[in-house]
């Protein structure tokens, strides 16, 4: 049959209808029009309704009956693979500032959202991101109250990026930061290190082993309020996730002005996350975490937090890791399981594989 | 863990300790010739607990450090290339060229990828064969087995996009040129663990035997290293100079032969450059003629190299054990993990970066 012979197709000589379910994020999901619209009302509105959030302005209002400060936090989030064993960047986000908030020893009241999708990412897939946030929301008690989308085009992110800030207030005012750890102070850690790195690390399929290890995120602001409960004084809580444990007791001595002294034969390590580092050269003290919380705590309250937090789910491994003392003064120094001393430093630039 | 849990025993290191002190009456000085070693004598502060008689002397064996400038500048230019990815274990990238690193090739557009296994840059090659695959091959005899699998595997699949830099090193030659130098301190030795797992210890006994200097095969771990010193120490003291296995439970004295075949098989002796301390002969592996369509080198003109070292830099002197890394007048002020002037300061396997993380306080003290 030549060309001439064949019948006009009727489907050329109508306008085509737009596609309105699309398995893919488009530009025009970006566009502030229709397509926007759909994308909230199909992707975010079913998962996340709250008063605040279905009042459907451009501001949500939050009534709280507490005078005195707030307490505000940001966070940008960008992980890969975007979901992993334990979480995902949804769970990641929420939780990361939820903590954030809560380590002041605030009551967070309600998040902020905004994410920055990149062409081409799976609808499905950021459905299943969304609704994780929603639960790790739900376990928290902090509504996502506000949000916002953008598009970019293919190749300008790495599927999904989410920027979250979140609020919180005071009901009982504490004396806690990470300039306020005292000589005499007992530390404490809430559980096993290093377990998120590793989990991401592994789920990128670019190492030759897989690990059985679950990335610990989780929104730790119930186990804060319960430890405040028992133990008001506490000097400072604070999440070791980037850097890890080392860098973010460096953080605190530098800002206290104080040495803390940890014991190497203390801290807990799971024995799949301690065999993955020793494979690739890292050091479980210098890996990320995202559902662990140091606390810092003068020595009259310290069994009564660590009591509390051991009847926590996410505190069930917590234990005594070491000691403020006054010198020297903005140092961390290890106690080696062998007996000996050394500085604990901070992490410098990317954690990078040794060569053997 | 085991076979690691084991080896890291308080109690066990006790005794270990207990019997050093008992044996040493002289003042000794050893040098661990693995930067794994440095890294795990100052990760654990094995020095701290040793007797004031025995001073460690960190040895080259850290094949970041020791890469020579030519080849790293080499490895950045070929990097910067368009069309080309460069696969690098992950500590090469943040090694000083003369004055790039491989990170800053990154951040201007160059593709650099970290591989965990050289096998993996050749299943980059596979999955990208409009593009140059590149492995930085660098290493001590550790590495070379895995290093040369994949130029083996790139021939059998028939990659042409596929080539290596080869910065092979070995012990031996580094080890006579220390002890030919007339200013060696180095009384005795510890050899490198997992170098001998690969070639046994065999070609240890001449050097023993011509510079009449114990060599003791050691480990890694905090028993093992101990014990190592433990086994030199007793010779030093007896005065006897033996080739002895402190790593039994891993090396042997031929080592691993089919391993050693597939090195003799791909690879050829040359001359080396050692960076920071010069050109040793013979000291190096390079690629045979027949494997030359695998050579970086070769496939990409990259002349015009100049190179330039910190002036300030000590790094040659650490690494045959002549000064250590406080003596050094930029260690942990011009010279830092984050800005290093030498490579010793980079890799965790680095005299420099190991003082830095591990001791500084040790200097602070003093």
């Amino acid at each position: 049959m030549t060309a001439e012979e064949r019948p006009a197709s009727i489907q050329g000589a109508v306008c085509p209808m737009p596609l309105r379910h699309y398995d893919k994020i488009v530009m025009g999901h970006g566009s502030g029009g229709r397509m926007t619209q759909d994308l909230i009302t199909q992707c975010f509105a079913p998962y996340l309704s709250n008063p605040a959030l279905d009042a459907g302005n451009d501001y949500a209002t939050l009534s709280t009956n507490i005078n005195g400060p707030l307490a505000v936090s940001t966070d940008a989030h960008i992980v890969s693979p975007l979901i992993f064993p334990g979480g995902d960047i949804g769970k990641l986000a929420v939780c990361g500032t939820v903590n954030d908030v809560a380590m002041s020893g605030a009551v967070p009241l309600g998040l902020t959202a905004s994410f920055i999708l990149e062409e081409g990412l799976s609808t499905q897939t950021l459905v299943e991101i969304v609704k994780s946030m929603a639960e790790s929301a739900l376990e928290a008690g902090v509504p996502i109250v506000a949000g916002d989308t953008k598009v970019v085009e293919r190749g300008k992110a790495d599927g999904l990026f989410i920027s979250t800030a979140g609020i919180g207030h005071f009901p009982k005012i504490f004396a806690i930061g990470g300039a306020e750890a005292k000589p005499g102070d007992v530390v404490l850690i809430s559980g096993t290190l290093g377990d998120h790195g590793i989990a991401v690390l592994t789920a990128r399929g670019d190492l030759a082993f897989e690990t059985q290890v679950k990335s610990d995120v989780a929104p730790l602001n119930h186990m804060i309020q319960q430890i405040l409960a028992v133990a008001p004084h506490v000097h400072v809580l604070r999440d070791p996730t980037r850097g890890g444990l080392a860098t973010t007791l460096n953080e605190i001595a530098e800002q206290s002005q104080v040495n803390i002294t940890i014991d190497e034969k203390t801290i807990p390590v799971k024995p799949a996350v301690q065999t993955a580092c020793e494979m690739l050269g890292f050091d479980p003290l210098y890996v990320a975490n995202e559902g662990k919380l140091i606390v810092i705590v003068p020595e009259n309250e310290a069994d009564a937090a660590l009591a509390i937090m051991k009847k926590n789910t996410y505190g069930i491994d917590a234990c005594r890791i070491g000691r403020v003392i006054e010198s020297p003064a903005g140092r961390v120094l290890l106690k080696t399981q062998i007996g000996a001393t050394r500085v604990l430093d901070v992490m410098a630039g990317e954690i990078l594989p040794r060569i053997c | 863990m085991k076979y690691l849990d084991e080896f890291r025993d308080a109690d066990l290191v006790k005794i270990v300790l207990d019997k050093i002190h008992r044996v040493t009456k002289h003042p000794w000085v050893i040098m661990e010739i693995c930067g794994g070693q440095t890294h795990s004598i100052m990760q654990n502060g094995i020095d701290q607990l040793l007797p004031p008689e025995i001073e460690l002397v960190h040895g080259p064996g850290c094949p970041v450090c020791v890469t020579s400038l030519e080849l790293v500048d080499k490895a950045l230019a070929i990097a910067s290339l368009p069309n080309v990815i460069m696969c690098s274990y992950g500590d090469m990238l943040r090694v000083p060229g003369s004055g790039k690193d491989l990170f800053s090739i990154r951040a201007s557009g160059g593709q650099v990828k970290i591989v965990y296994s050289p096998l993996d840059a050749v299943k980059i090659a596979q999955a990208n064969p409009d593009k140059e695959i590149v492995f930085f091959a660098v290493g001590f005899e550790t590495t070379a087995p895995a290093n040369l699998m994949s130029v083996i595997q790139a021939q059998s699949l028939g990659l042409k996009n596929f080539s290596v830099l080869v910065s092979q090193v070995t012990v031996p030659p580094a080890m006579h040129a220390i002890l030919a130098s007339s200013e060696n301190r180095v009384q005795g030795f510890l050899a490198a663990g997992h170098v001998c797992s690969v070639m046994g210890y065999h070609e240890y006994l001449p050097i023993a035997a011509k510079y009449r200097i114990p060599i003791v095969v050691t480990g890694f771990e905090p028993l093992d290293i101990l014990n190592g010193i433990l086994m030199t120490v007793e010779q030093l003291e007896a005065g006897t100079f033996e080739v002895q296995n402190g790593y039994n439970r891993v090396v042997s004295k031929e080592g691993n032969l089919p391993a050693q075949a597939l090195i003799k098989k791909v690879y050829m002796q040359c001359d080396r450059n050692w960076r920071g301390i010069g050109m040793i002969p013979m000291s190096g592996w390079c690629l045979r003629p027949e494997y030359v369509e695998f050579d970086a080198e070769t496939r990409f003109s990259v002349e015009n190299i100049k190179t330039k070292e910190s002036e300030i830099c000590i790094a040659g002197q650490i690494l045959q054990g002549i000064k250590k890394p406080p003596q050094c007048p930029a260690f942990g002020t011009l010279c830092t993990p984050e800005a290093p002037l030498g490579a010793t300061m980079v890799s965790s396997e680095g005299a420099c970066a190991a003082y830095y993380r591990f001791a500084r306080y040790e200097k602070e003290k003093s």
